[in-house]
């Protein structure tokens, strides 16, 4: 294998992370990573030399995400790129559900999928507002908006279960 | 403190967790946080949460980068191509392959329109073929290579697959997007076909690893060796594929170096 397979090889286990905490569904997850590393290796031509390779990798696999809940429109998930009245709907949806209050995993799903994947690029991967926003196609001052609106939420979400036990979700905009 | 400071807006906490703050203004914030509690408490906040989450997400760093075993059933078809990739970075290593950069490549979009799709389709008409699938047979392979190294002036010799289990069905010569082309089609024990399409492509000097790429359901394995272009079709599964790939590399370069 050349060196810039290599490149990529050594970046599947943080594309798995992300994709984990990205999609509740640990198959799903693993589905993902793999027509990610499809596509990457098939493309590995046009991958620019000297650049950031890790935030090509993400770009790729947040691309591949979205078609993917393009094509299926019934799961879940796939809502969360509609319009912010269905996310809400969404995470309400779900708050019903019984959710294990000590898993930030489960607070993760109650976010928009928007928000949950700046959160995790930023606070999870490390990656720079920049390079999110050019991971997500989305404007720098976008990404810190919903990393905003994604943290309070989750902040709100872990002292309400600290403090009651039980899930709930408060209406934070 | 310096209360003279720029006040502190709520995306500059969250800069100042994550790093992006510059050293003055960073030095600042934290001033101002010292004389504000319940700032000071959200920027803890947002700094457990991303404590939490690598807590919660980072033993997933440890798992072994392996291919996995069974395709769910729900997503066997892209499990095939995840298979296939998967295949191709344990496999190409083993097998002496590279997957190489492309400091000398043609532009992909013209490997895929010249080489890729015809080869796919060319596959597609010939291999369902019942009646006629080759235009030479195997029985007259003497002739046939014969025929195609004079038509596309260069030695061509159809590979010896045999150590692959695959029995040599015949091949054709095929009028490609601007040049010829020849097409090898081989069978395997369950009289599956597939086939492997020759044609010049590229500058002299052209030269690619082995690249995968999957065109109406078919995988299509393919490179470039000094301006000719190779490529493996079929629907076999992707680690057989790249065998079959590797030894039809290790044939033409044997008959490459004869010239």
């Amino acid at each position: 294998m050349n060196r810039h397979a290599h490149q990529v090889v050594q970046h599947i286990p943080r594309l798995r992370r992300y994709a984990r905490a990205l999609l509740k569904d640990a198959e799903r997850a693993e589905d993902l990573l793999q027509e990610t590393l499809a596509r990457a290796l098939g493309r590995l031509g046009l991958w620019r030399h000297g650049s950031d390779m890790r935030a090509w990798l993400f770009t790729i696999m947040h691309n591949q995400y979205v078609n993917e809940c393009r094509r299926a429109q019934k799961r879940p998930d796939a809502l969360s790129l509609e319009a912010d009245g269905v996310l809400e709907a969404c995470a309400t949806s779900r708050a019903d559900q019984h959710i294990d209050v000590q898993d930030i995993a489960a607070g993760l799903m109650l976010l928009p999928e928007d928000q949950r994947a700046v959160l995790l690029l930023v606070s999870l991967e490390g990656l720079t507002y920049r390079q999110t926003a050019k991971v997500l196609g989305i404007k720098t001052g976008t990404v810190m908006s919903r990393l905003h609106r994604a943290r309070e939420r989750l902040r709100t979400w872990c002292n309400d279960t600290r403090q009651t036990g039980v899930a709930r979700i408060r209406s934070v905009k | 403190m310096n209360d003279a400071v720029t006040p502190i807006a709520d995306h500059e906490l969250h800069a100042y967790v994550d790093g992006e703050l510059d050293e003055q203004r960073r030095v600042e914030v934290e001033a101002w946080l010292a004389a504000h509690p319940s700032a000071a408490e959200r920027v803890r906040d947002y700094q457990m949460l991303r404590d939490r989450l690598h807590e919660r997400f980072d033993p997933l760093l440890t798992e072994p980068v392996e291919v996995p075993t069974g395709p769910p059933a729900r997503y066997a078809h892209a499990f095939a191509r995840a298979a296939a990739i998967s295949a191709l970075v344990l496999v190409s290593g083993a097998l002496g392959w590279t997957l190489k950069g492309w400091t000398h490549r043609a532009s992909p979009a013209l490997e895929i329109a010249d080489l890729v799709q015809p080869a796919a389709f060319a596959h597609q008409v010939y291999s369902t073929d019942t009646r006629y699938p080759v235009e030479i047979p195997a029985v007259d392979q003497a002739l046939l290579n014969r025929w195609v190294s004079l038509r596309m002036h260069t030695e061509l010799r159809a590979p010896d697959l045999s150590t692959q289990a695959l029995t040599f069905v015949g091949g054709r010569l095929l009028p490609s997007t601007d040049r010829m082309a020849a097409q090898f089609m081989y069978e395997d024990g369950e009289g599956q076909r597939l086939t492997v399409y020759v044609r010049r492509i590229g500058r002299q000097d052209g030269f690619t690893g082995l690249q995968y790429r999957e065109e109406d359901g078919l995988h299509v394995f393919y490179w470039i060796d000094r301006a000719m272009g190779y490529a493996v079709i079929g629907e076999q599964p992707a680690s057989r594929l790249i065998a079959v790939a590797n030894a039809v590399h290790a044939a033409m370069q044997t008959t490459r170096n004869r010239q």
